[in-house]
């Protein structure tokens, strides 16, 4: 593994489906930072999560994650990237248990070590009572748990979430956003997205705004705040800067 | 719309509407083009069944059909063989009625009558069995109609009133499901007993057959002499559908009435109970299934095997493939009893078998194939697992490929210990028609979640029809390689061909 100082590096990420959703992105997150990517419906951050974790072909530009190329070193690159997305990819007729022994089977971890780490897990996440059910029934909170458990079974060292807290209740919010905080701390580095603002700001080292595929202002949110002249919230800030885009770009419409 | 909101014609018009548009999207997948070279397709092929259906029937109709006795079993033996698909397929329907949820909760939770929902759904149901009973008998009643008369036409009537019946039967059956073993049962039972009641008559008479003539012929009963002469008289009660689909329009009339007036007594008496019945079943959705606490400790297993092992979990957690399967393996029935009855004849005697065992791998295999292969629920895991798209195919093919082994070995053994090469030559076009159904999934691969397996169908018509006719053409050479036919490469280049145009149209290089 590479010891680069930046978990992700992507340069000049294009990719169009019928228009162009991603535009000539440049991004940078370091090792073992908690980033949070914001932006509208439709303004392509779940494209570029999804382009990082091998999801979607690039049409053009470069992704690196710890040094590894993604289109180079495909299976390298995902040793050790964890997707979570914000629908949570379980087997109805699995058990948690048996669903993370099906992962670590799949990232080749050892199975001892994959025991005791699932277990560890299933009591981290609240999960235990329902170890030996299968997840047909769960609530959309302890499906996003299960999924978090599996994305974490591999110890990877950069997690990809897209809006991993819709639909969750507090409790169960509160048990992830603990148990990424945690993740931080040991070093690993966590990127996502969401709509609930007041989570990237209280969690996130630093936030990036997309809008229309760009890339539209990226810092801490002092340094965001700065941008924008004021001492305000971040909602004010995201609505700011994303209301200023659309100007930009009503203004090159007319010219 | 300009039909007073909420009333059984606006609720009528709204199903009809989306039946419809659903229909042409199936059909022509928002091509015009397509639609057109689809509906050319279909209609060579209606007009082949009449000429087929024309052949079968040239002697029969040339001896001249009067209102005999033998005549009268031959049209109540057919006639009940198309209910029984027609009462399958009306029981998988209303079972859906209850448990499709796509818009059920917002037509629930509206002040508007659920009874009427129900009444409109039912309606539709009775509606697609008779359409799709009538579309399947058209041949015969067309050829029928030409070469003895339009009085066939008055079978169309009759095949009406049994579509009803069949839809009243049908909701009987679902509530009383419904109340003797609870909604989580309800819909893997109504399965079962829509694969028995389709197959149950069919392998029924061709069981007698087999016991009693010692051929497969399923008509072999109703044409015997014994069957005919202890049958009841002509002017007996039981004739009735027959002689109405003879031309009879009275008896005709009746049965319309009764088909009809049973379907709207039973709407009528059961319709209040809809909403609590669909209730209860989307209660279901938030039952959850403990399995038995695993003391076992995690096994080391490379990735492909960690793939088969769940594979070959969530198959065997799967009602609706065990009731498949369970199908499947009613179907093999009649063979294997065949085989059990000619075991010590000649070879000769049992080659009739080989093609459905051949037919029967490949329809069972296309199904795995896609449960496999295309309802992957957990589909972005596996992507973005290190390990190559290639390796989780061929996992996945393996883990089928076993499952369909496993499945037909014991019919082999069987076959075997009759004839030894016969039961090589059916091996050997055993796994060239699962191998042909795996490789068509693989080709128009979609993921899709494994709910969504109905939908299978419909997601790819070139894929399906792919499918089913590579089945046909390989069983077709195993029964002429095993017969020492030279003709046998004629069928296998056919099947060659088919799969060659669904590589050729297969959407390839579009996945990650």
């Amino acid at each position: 593994m590479s010891n680069s100082q930046f978990a992700l590096d992507i340069s000049g990420l294009r990719k169009s489906f019928d228009r162009p959703v991603v535009i000539d992105l440049e991004l940078k997150v370091k090792a073992g930072e908690f980033y949070a990517l914001l932006g509208p419906n439709g303004a392509g951050k779940t494209t570029i999560l999804r382009m990082v974790a091998g999801l979607l072909r690039q049409d053009a530009g470069s992704i690196s994650v710890l040094g590894i190329d993604t289109a180079r070193d495909p299976i390298a690159a995902r040793q050790i990237v964890a997707w979570v997305s914000d629908e949570p990819m379980v087997y109805d007729r699995l058990t948690p248990l048996e669903y993370l022994e099906f992962v670590a089977g799949l990232w080749r971890i050892d199975a001892r070590e994959a025991e005791r780490h699932s277990n560890e897990l299933i009591d981290w996440l609240g999960l235990r009572p329902h170890a030996n059910e299968r997840c047909g029934g769960f609530s959309k909170g302890m499906l996003q748990k299960v999924a978090l458990a599996g994305a974490l079974v591999h110890d990877p060292r950069l997690i990809i979430l897209d809006e991993p807290l819709t639909g969750l209740d507090a409790g169960s919010a509160r048990q992830v956003k603990d148990v990424l905080k945690q993740k931080v701390a040991s070093g690993v580095t966590v990127i996502m997205t969401t709509h609930i603002l007041e989570v990237a700001e209280r969690m996130a080292e630093r936030i990036g705004v997309i809008n229309h595929g760009r890339l539209v202002a990226e810092g801490t949110l002092a340094e965001l705040r700065t941008r924008i002249g004021r001492e305000t919230t971040l909602e004010e800030i995201f609505l700011d800067l994303v209301a200023q885009k659309e100007a930009d770009l009503a203004t090159e419409a007319a010219a | 719309m300009s039909l007073a909101p909420a009333t059984l014609s606006w609720f009528a018009a709204h199903e009809f509407r989306l039946a419809w548009r659903d229909w042409l999207a199936v059909m022509t997948a928002g091509k015009r083009v397509r639609g057109i070279v689809l509906f050319g397709v279909l209609a060579l092929f209606y007009i082949g069944l009449h000429l087929f259906a024309n052949a079968l029937m040239a002697p029969w109709m040339a001896a001249g059909i009067g209102p005999d006795k033998a005549t009268l079993v031959t049209v109540t033996g057919t006639g009940f063989l198309f209910w029984t698909v027609m009462l399958s397929q009306a029981l998988e329907s209303i079972t859906r009625a209850y448990y499709a949820r796509s818009d059920l909760d917002l037509i629930l939770s509206s002040p508007a009558s659920s009874a009427r929902v129900f009444a409109v759904r039912t309606s539709a149901t009775a509606f697609a069995t008779v359409l799709l009973a009538c579309l399947l008998a058209s041949p015969i009643i067309n050829t029928l109609a030409a070469h003895d008369g339009p009085k066939w036409l008055a079978a169309y009537g009759v095949l009406a009133g049994f579509g009803a019946l069949a839809a009243a039967i049908s909701v009987l059956v679902t509530i009383g499901l419904f109340r003797t073993i609870g909604p989580a049962r309800t819909r893997l039972a109504a399965q079962i007993i829509a694969g028995i009641v389709g197959a149950g008559f069919v392998i029924g008479i061709q069981a007698v057959a087999i016991l009693s003539f010692g051929n497969m012929n399923r008509y072999a009963v109703l044409q015997s002499p014994e069957f005919i002469t202890a049958a009841p008289e002509v002017g007996n009660l039981i004739w009735l559908p027959a002689r109405a689909a003879m031309g009879n329009v009275a008896d005709m009339l009746l049965v319309v009435a009764l088909g009809f007036g049973t379907l709207a007594l039973v709407i009528r008496l059961t319709s209040a109970s809809f909403a609590q019945n669909a209730i209860a079943a989307a209660g279901v959705s938030a039952t959850r299934v403990q399995q038995t606490a695993s003391t076992r400790p995690f096994r080391q297993a490379s990735q492909r095997h960690a793939l088969r092992v769940k594979e070959w979990k969530l198959l065997r957690r799967d009602p609706w493939l065990l009731s498949q399967t369970l199908m499947q393996i009613l179907y093999l029935f009649p063979p294997a009893l065949f085989l059990w009855v000619s075991y010590g004849q000649n070879a000769g005697t049992y080659v009739v078998v080989i093609p459905v065992i051949v037919m029967a791998a490949g329809q069972l295999a296309g199904g795995l194939s896609w449960l496999a292969i295309s309802g992957e629920d957990a589909h972005d895991l596996v992507v973005t697992a290190p390990i190559s798209p290639r390796a989780v195919l061929i996992a996945k093919i393996e883990a089928v490929t076993m499952s369909v082994a496993a499945i037909f070995a014991p019919v082999l053994v069987c076959l075997a210990i009759a004839s030894l090469e016969l039961a090589w030559i059916t091996a050997a076009f055993v796994a060239v028609s699962a191998g042909s159904a795996t490789a068509i999934q693989l080709w128009f691969r979609v993921p899709m979640r494994r709910a969504m397996f109905r939908r299978r169908q419909v997601a790819s018509r070139v894929a399906t029809i792919s499918e089913a006719l590579s089945s046909i053409m390989w069983a077709g050479a195993a029964v002429l390689v095993a017969g020492n036919q030279w003709i046998a490469a004629l069928p296998a280049i056919l099947a060659i061909v088919v799969l060659a145009v669904a590589y050729a149209l297969s959407p390839k290089g579009k996945r990650v």
